[in-house]
């Protein structure tokens, strides 16, 4: 069973997002997304400033096996990025959803992340 | 898990990366169960072997293990293998898992005219690979043989953990190491033996993932990749294993015509200084952005922590740089020597 945290929201193409009370958004790939990438060695993020739309390709996650796309859960302004994942893509392995984040986001309209998926749906979905 | 030429096999236990730290610093137990064994018995066993592959079967003796690879008459590669001699006309050879059938077919073709027999072993056998630097340590506390008398290369046969094996001190991680083949039956009871005996020797469950980026790392061949019935043994770097002296066999005027024209392509190796994967059928690139070749293998080594690969590239644009585009990112690939890490192996 992969670990689905209550608090978060979930797109179907297996990336979380977190709202601060500043109405600041985190943003990752879930544990079930890390768990079938397997060993994750390299990942592209987009630069600060990007402004990604809903559903957009912000970057790439690379394992042994495969390169995946990442997508925007939500529309919104990149206003940092994970300067870990540079050196240490693993974290992303270890630690999904804490030291392996991806993307801090400005969100476009802060009512969208009510629209993605609650951990219950996220977990019916991956089965 | 993955389906590997019919056989159900795990890619990783738990991590590809770490399996394969774990093979090149302590010991890895491999599941290589699906490779195929071939009996090739008779008076005339020798004759049909040196007929059949480019290596100098005639250089082995009862013990004594030798890599080759068999061609076809236009010198593309039917598969690469390793060959036992067990006895005086009696040998094994031990081929890959995705070739059996077409194998064994073009042996029964080949074998006719010679007095001797080809029989598919393959069901018969299970076969593990305990492989690095602790591996030999391992097996020893398992095996009343005396495994230090065993070189790189040759083999005995023995008793492992009480199941009847034929010890070979071989493998495919270019790491120090041991094959065991025993009876299909008793496959398990030596497994769970050996993985009862790990724990000190710091022994992980190694997968399909790991044999692929060891090998890689070590500059070994891989069947479908470096060598297919399309890449020759000279194309692919693999002229130590053609023997011309030792007298005509199957395919030998076209490769030693390509030996003495020179090939128009050849396998290379190469990393690149960055952690992007350069996965397989890549273009390669010359300094104009011509394609000059693809890439046929490739993978991240976790022991010198970037991007390595081989691919096949026209001759003519080897003595120029060469480059990749990765999404966009051009990468300039730096050709090596392989093995791309220092190996111990005995």
């Amino acid at each position: 069973m992969s670990n689905v945290p209550a608090e978060l929201r979930y797109a179907k193409s297996h990336e979380w997002l977190q709202v601060a009370a500043d109405g600041i958004a985190t943003v990752g790939i879930t544990d079930y997304a890390q768990n079938s990438l397997g060993d994750i060695t390299y990942v592209q993020l987009p630069k600060v400033g990007a402004v990604l739309k809903a559903g957009e390709t912000f970057g790439v996650v690379e394992s042994v096996k495969a390169a995946s796309d990442v997508y925007a859960p939500v529309g919104g302004t990149v206003l940092a990025v994970n300067p870990a994942l540079e050196a240490n893509p693993e974290k992303v392995n270890s630690a999904p959803y804490a030291d392996g984040w991806m993307l801090k986001l400005k969100l476009a309209n802060p009512a969208d992340a009510a629209g993605l998926l609650s951990a219950g749906d996220y977990t019916k979905a991956v089965g | 898990m993955v389906d590997f030429a019919g056989w159900d096999m795990p890619v990783q236990y738990k991590s590809i990366l770490e399996e394969h730290k774990a093979v090149r610093q302590r010991c890895g137990l491999f599941d290589v169960s699906h490779m195929g064994e071939a009996e090739v018995r008779g008076p005339q066993a020798l004759r049909f072997l040196q007929h059949l592959v480019t290596n100098d079967c005639s250089k082995l003796y009862p013990g004594r293990i030798l890599y080759t690879v068999m061609c076809y008459p236009h010198g593309g590669v039917v598969d690469d293998l390793l060959v036992y001699m067990r006895g005086e006309h009696d040998y094994l050879l031990c081929i890959n898992a995705g070739n059996i059938a077409k194998d064994i077919a073009w042996l029964q073709e080949q074998v006719q005219g010679f007095d001797c027999t080809v029989v598919d072993r393959s069901p018969d056998y299970a076969q593990l690979a305990i492989q690095g630097p602790r591996g030999a340590a391992l097996v020893q506390t398992l095996t009343q043989t005396d495994l230090a008398g065993i070189k790189y290369y040759h083999f005995v046969q023995g008793e492992v953990a009480g199941v009847p094996c034929l010890i070979s001190r071989t493998g495919y991680t270019g790491e120090d190491g041991f094959e065991l083949y025993c009876a299909a039956g008793d496959g398990v009871r030596l497994a769970e033996a050996v993985v009862a005996a790990g724990g000190p020797f710091g022994l992980e469950l190694t997968g399909l993932g790991a044999r692929d980026s060891l090998r890689l790392e070590a500059g070994f061949p891989l069947y479908g990749h470096e060598i297919t019935d399309q890449i020759t043994p000279i194309t692919a770097g693999l002229g130590w294993v053609v023997k011309f002296d030792k007298g005509p066999f199957i395919g030998s005027d076209v490769l030693q015509a390509e030996k003495l024209k020179g090939s128009a392509k050849k396998i290379v190796f190469f990393k690149t200084g960055d952690r992007r994967i350069v996965r397989a059928e890549t273009p390669v690139l010359d300094a104009t952005g011509a394609v000059v070749g693809r890439v046929v293998s490739g993978t991240l080594s976790p022991i010198i922590n970037e991007a390595i690969g081989s691919a096949l590239v026209d001759a003519s644009a080897l003595a120029a740089p060469l480059a990749v585009d990765i999404r966009g990112t051009k990468l300039n690939l730096q050709l090596v020597k392989p093995p791309f890490v220092p190996l111990k192996k005995s």
